[in-house]
């Protein structure tokens, strides 16, 4: 617990996005963007953790965020994606999709491109609640049920998909370069198949149930086939699209909302998890078989209940059949990341050993030294 | 009525004009202030098209205090679940960590401030950046104060270390001091050399004030004696150890002899020859006037009464605090300078009259915070039981609900007050109740983060609101689905009708379903209501219909009628999608299912045959039912000849 750092920032921050490193130079990275929301008026901000002007021995010790600079922002930011290492794009409460460009040389941000109405009613806004981006491609997803694809490097929409859902997406993630997968208010995953001309997605999973909405998705980045979703009762599920129905494996992640799932992107036994409850989970599998763990319960789901009241910081095995059932080989283990904290963990994002959160309690927290 | 305390201070609201008449509106934690035209005959002319907002508390809107809010909001809650039953030995040291806690956090924001305000180049701002370090810097003063006197409540010994640690934390510029000198060519012969050491005595900090004198020493090797004889005075002066084995009477007698001994230096004139040392002298002896010589080292009077009790009463007891402390104040001001808000505060602290420091404070400051933590962390310490309110529950809940209101009418924080009116046991839900609903309601995330907060309290009322709300924003963007997902999560039964009536005009209208995805899936929400239900068996019917499983599309259309799940004036459509099953080759219907579609049908053309139905309608129209209902009969005569010839029929 010593290595994390709490940082308060006068914001409730929505979402906090660590600036891509190049892999090949095994970097830690260095710097943030973080965006607020329910302010009178929103930021997007960019953070240093490094050590700039060397005054980090008078106050405050190695790490603690410095601000580089801020830019005002239209609306709540629901969403907030690295495009490249200087460019990041933000979704807006008021439907708008805006893209940044940071100089890190002068420490500015501008604007390079927005689309005011990206999503809207006819005469109301509608919010962007969430977007995903591979370059030069955006898609973005919203409150009205639309999927709009946009290119960095064009004025106006390239693809409109009306209609994509009757309730609102919640979150969008890639499955292939040409496959989107969203998650929605009732449930249910689509899968989009974006060359194809019709407006029905390709395939739709779902909870069976009570059907509880869904508010995050992250994708395996190495096994595209699967992907882990969390919802508002604050479960985890993980799902093999290439099974369909009804997810893998359920687990008892949280007592309320959880708001992002991550998969560590170098290392995906590793997972994380935040939650309007006030906490962040670290997900490890000891799994020493081929298959990944999670895949290893087979068709028949069960409901895995670790308890989310955790004292904090106590690490405690999760021994239940279906992970070490028949093999005896996989395992998963939880961890709290946070001291005890009583106000909803937003956002999170992680790289390498690096973890950064931040919460209603208007607090960011970095942790350096993440057992990865 | 009670009398008011203090007369309410006037706000000047600049742009009214003189002369006109005001009305205002209570708002949450504000005032909407407006110009009338209030003449005594018929109101004509021009007023002024503003409307003002007057706004309480003004605090909550810098963003340096917002931290103070986030992180004391985090202490407050820890506070609230420590456990009741531990023994309250040891709950005591506890409560003096969180109250250094708190203590350590308004230090946090009062240095931020401090820098925010010599770095920033608006003079204004400057000003009030510097006016709320000077409230913190007291609000800091008093809190610490309590601590040591009603929160660690130390006994006689002990207590004077805690109030020197108290001055000393206070009245730091002597270093700032003291660092200039040291850092200059010749210390000792800096101008205010002798203004340190002297400070440092007052303070009691003797090694400091030592080490400072040995600079002096060494330069005038010729009064080396009466420096020496000094630093002996200084180095043997007894400070009583709370931790170890020596008795407060042990002390006591100990520092009698030390005090005979600097009185007897005094007597033979041993510093006569340097007035420095005399003066030091005399200060040891806690001699009044001297003391009060240096006003200007001392600076305020409670550093005078703490300086006057370690050289005069170091084994004060906290009963006998008040008289010296009241004594010190007449001493200290003059009695032209009236005593200001803050003396009054901390002579009521030294008087242990906790009620009349958490009212002073409560007129004295702007902001709610400092009264409702301190005093919260008090009742934890049970000091405030026996004081009852003529309104409202207990002081406490009293303080905490109006800061907790105040932080509601901010467009940010008010997530932080929900933990406050939490642990208001009385009161506390009802505002929480009243506020909730109050919060806007920009986009779902927000709505159902709302949401999640009544729903973990079981304010069900509360819950059905919000989903209304938001359904109604639905609906008038025409999104059905997302309309219906709503009232579901709010079991609003009446609310699920109306969306389901809405569904199945449009498929009246278009003859196609949407929001397919939503419907299909219902589950068990569809019996929410019995208009949803027919709405997701009517979508039943027309996938099997669509997947050719007639004979059960069929049963399920009759049932749907004989049932009474679809409602009336939607059984001509129902009787209409018959037709095509009536029609197949095959017999579908039975003919027993024929005789109770048969029987819809009459009940149905009785009903529409009477007098009142037919007046406003077209001609065209009635012809198009009346055709409707002959075809109709025809194909059930059809079908029900069919069904007879076949049922009759033995198989062979």
């Amino acid at each position: 617990m010593e290595s994390i750092n709490a940082k308060y920032v006068s914001q409730k921050i929505s979402k906090t996005r660590w600036c891509p490193v190049s892999y090949s130079s095994l970097q830690q990275p260095e710097v943030f963007a973080t965006g607020s929301w329910d302010n009178e008026d929103n930021k997007v901000s960019i953070w240093s953790i490094g050590n700039h002007n060397n005054s980090g021995l008078e106050d405050g010790f190695e790490g603690d965020p410095q601000i580089l600079c801020e830019h005002k922002h239209g609306g709540d930011v629901l969403d907030l994606q690295f495009l490249d290492q200087e460019r990041m794009v933000s979704a807006s409460s008021t439907g708008a999709v805006t893209i940044f460009r940071y100089h890190p040389n002068t420490h500015t941000i501008s604007v390079l491109q927005h689309w005011a109405r990206a999503h809207s009613y006819p005469c109301d806004n509608a919010p962007c609640t969430a977007l995903v981006c591979s370059s030069p491609e955006i898609v973005t997803v919203g409150e009205d049920g639309r999927i709009v694809v946009f290119r960095a490097d064009q004025e106006g929409a390239v693809r409109v998909i009306e209609n994509a859902d009757s309730s609102t997406i919640h979150a969008v993630t890639y499955l292939k370069t040409t496959e989107v997968l969203t998650v929605n208010s009732i449930g249910q995953l689509k899968l989009w198949d974006l060359r194809q001309q019709s407006s029905s997605p390709s395939q739709i999973l779902s909870l069976s149930g009570d059907r509880a909405p869904l508010h995050c998705v992250d994708r395996h980045p190495n096994q595209q086939h699967i992907v882990a979703t969390g919802g508002q009762d604050g479960m985890l599920c993980v799902w093999d699209v290439r099974q369909g129905g009804t997810p893998i494996s359920l687990m008892e992640a949280h007592s309320a909302e959880m708001w992002e799932v991550r998969f560590h992107p170098t290392n995906p036994d590793h997972l994380f998890t935040c939650s309007e409850d006030g906490s962040l989970l670290h997900w490890e599998t000891a799994s020493h078989s081929e298959m990944p763990s999670f895949l290893q319960g087979g068709r028949n789901s069960s409901v895995i209940s670790h308890g989310a009241l955790t004292p904090a910081g106590g690490n405690r095995p999760l021994s239940s059949a279906w992970l070490c059932g028949d093999s005896g080989k996989g395992c998963l283990e939880t961890t709290h990341m946070l001291p005890s904290q009583t106000m909803s963990v937003n956002s999170l994002d992680i790289i390498g050993q690096c973890l950064v959160c931040g919460t209603d309690g208007e607090a960011i927290f970095v942790n350096r030294h993440v057992p990865v | 009525m009670e009398e008011v305390d203090v007369e309410p201070t006037i706000t000047n609201i600049p742009a009214l004009r003189r002369g006109k008449h005001m009305g205002f509106a209570w708002g949450q934690g504000n005032i909407f202030v407006y110009e009338t035209l209030f003449k005594a005959t018929g109101a004509t002319g021009s007023g002024s098209p503003f409307i003002h907002e007057v706004r309480k508390d003004e605090d909550i809107y810098s963003p340096i205090l917002r931290k103070l809010f986030n992180e004391s909001h985090h202490i407050f809650v820890g506070l609230q679940t420590i456990r009741e039953d531990l023994p309250s030995k040891n709950k005591k040291p506890q409560f003096v960590s969180i109250s250094k806690n708190y203590r350590s956090v308004i230090r946090a924001c009062m240095e931020e401030l401090q820098q925010v305000a010599v770095s920033t180049k608006n003079a204004e701002m400057s000003v009030q950046y510097g006016n709320q370090v000077s409230i913190l810097l007291a609000i800091e003063l008093i809190w610490n104060l309590c601590e040591v006197l009603f929160i660690d409540a130390a006994p006689a010994g002990s207590l004077l270390l805690h109030l020197l640690d108290w001055v000393r934390l206070h009245k730091a510029d002597v270093d700032e001091k003291a660092r200039d000198v040291l850092q200059s060519d010749s210390p000792a012969e800096h101008r205010d050399y002798w203004d340190v050491v002297v400070s440092y005595v007052l303070q009691g900090r003797l090694d400091e004030a030592r080490q400072m004198l040995g600079k002096k020493a060494t330069l005038t090797p010729a009064a080396n004696n009466i420096y020496k004889m000094m630093d002996n005075l200084l180095s043997k002066m007894p400070f009583y150890n709370p931790g170890g084995t020596q008795t407060l009477t042990e002390f006591d007698v100990k520092w009698r002899h030390w005090h005979e001994e600097v009185d007897r230096c005094l007597q033979d004139n041993s510093f006569a020859s340097n007035q420095h040392l005399e003066v030091i002298c005399k200060i040891l002896l806690g001699d009044e006037d001297t003391l009060l010589e240096h006003k200007d080292l001392l600076g305020t009077w409670y550093h005078f009464l703490v300086s006057r009790l370690l050289f005069c009463h170091p084994t004060v007891k906290p009963t006998e605090l008040h008289y010296y402390a009241q004594s010190c104040m007449t001493m200290f001001l003059d009695s032209r300078s009236a005593p200001e808000p803050l003396d009054s505060i901390l002579l009521a602290a030294f008087e242990f009259d906790i009620h009349q420091v958490i009212k002073d404070c409560s007129i004295a400051l702007n902001n709610w915070w400092f009264v409702a933590h301190l005093t919260d962390l008090l009742d934890h310490c049970k000091l405030l039981q026996s004081h009852n309110l003529h309104f409202g529950s207990n002081l406490r809940e009293f303080l905490l609900l109006e800061y907790a209101s105040g932080l509601f009418t901010h467009h940010s924080l008010w997530q932080l007050a929900v933990d406050y009116f939490d642990h208001c046991l009385e009161f506390g839900r009802v505002y929480l109740e009243l506020q909730i609903e109050r919060v806007p309601l920009d986009t779902e995330r927000k709505a159902l983060k709302v949401l999640r907060i009544c729903e973990q309290r079981q304010m069900s009322e509360q819950v059905r609101s919000i989903c209304k709300i938001m359904a109604m924003r639905a609906l008038r963007n025409n999104r059905l689905g997302s309309a219906l997902s709503w009232s579901i999560r709010a079991k609003d039964a009446a609310f699920a009708t109306l969306i389901s009536e809405r569904f199945l005009q449009d498929y009246c209208a278009k003859g196609t379903f949407s929001d397919l995805d939503l419907i299909d899936n219902l589950g068990p929400a569809m019996l929410l209501s019995d208009r949803l239900t027919f709405l997701g068996k009517y979508r039943e019917f027309h996938k099997l219909y669509g997947e050719k499983r007639f004979k059960e599309a069929a049963k399920l259309l009759l049932s749907l009628m004989t049932a009474k799940i679809a409602p009336r004036s939607f059984w001509m459509t129902l009787l209409t999608d018959a037709l095509p099953l009536l029609e197949q080759k095959e017999v579908i219907f039975s003919a027993d299912q024929t005789y109770e579609l048969m029987f819809c049908l009459e009940e149905l053309t009785s009903s529409l045959n009477t007098p009142s139905s037919d007046s406003d309608k077209s001609m065209q129209e009635e012809d198009v039912e009346l055709t409707k209902v002959e075809l109709l009969r025809l194909a059930l005569s059809r079908n029900l000849a069919m069904a007879i010839v076949k049922e009759g029929t033995v198989e062979t």
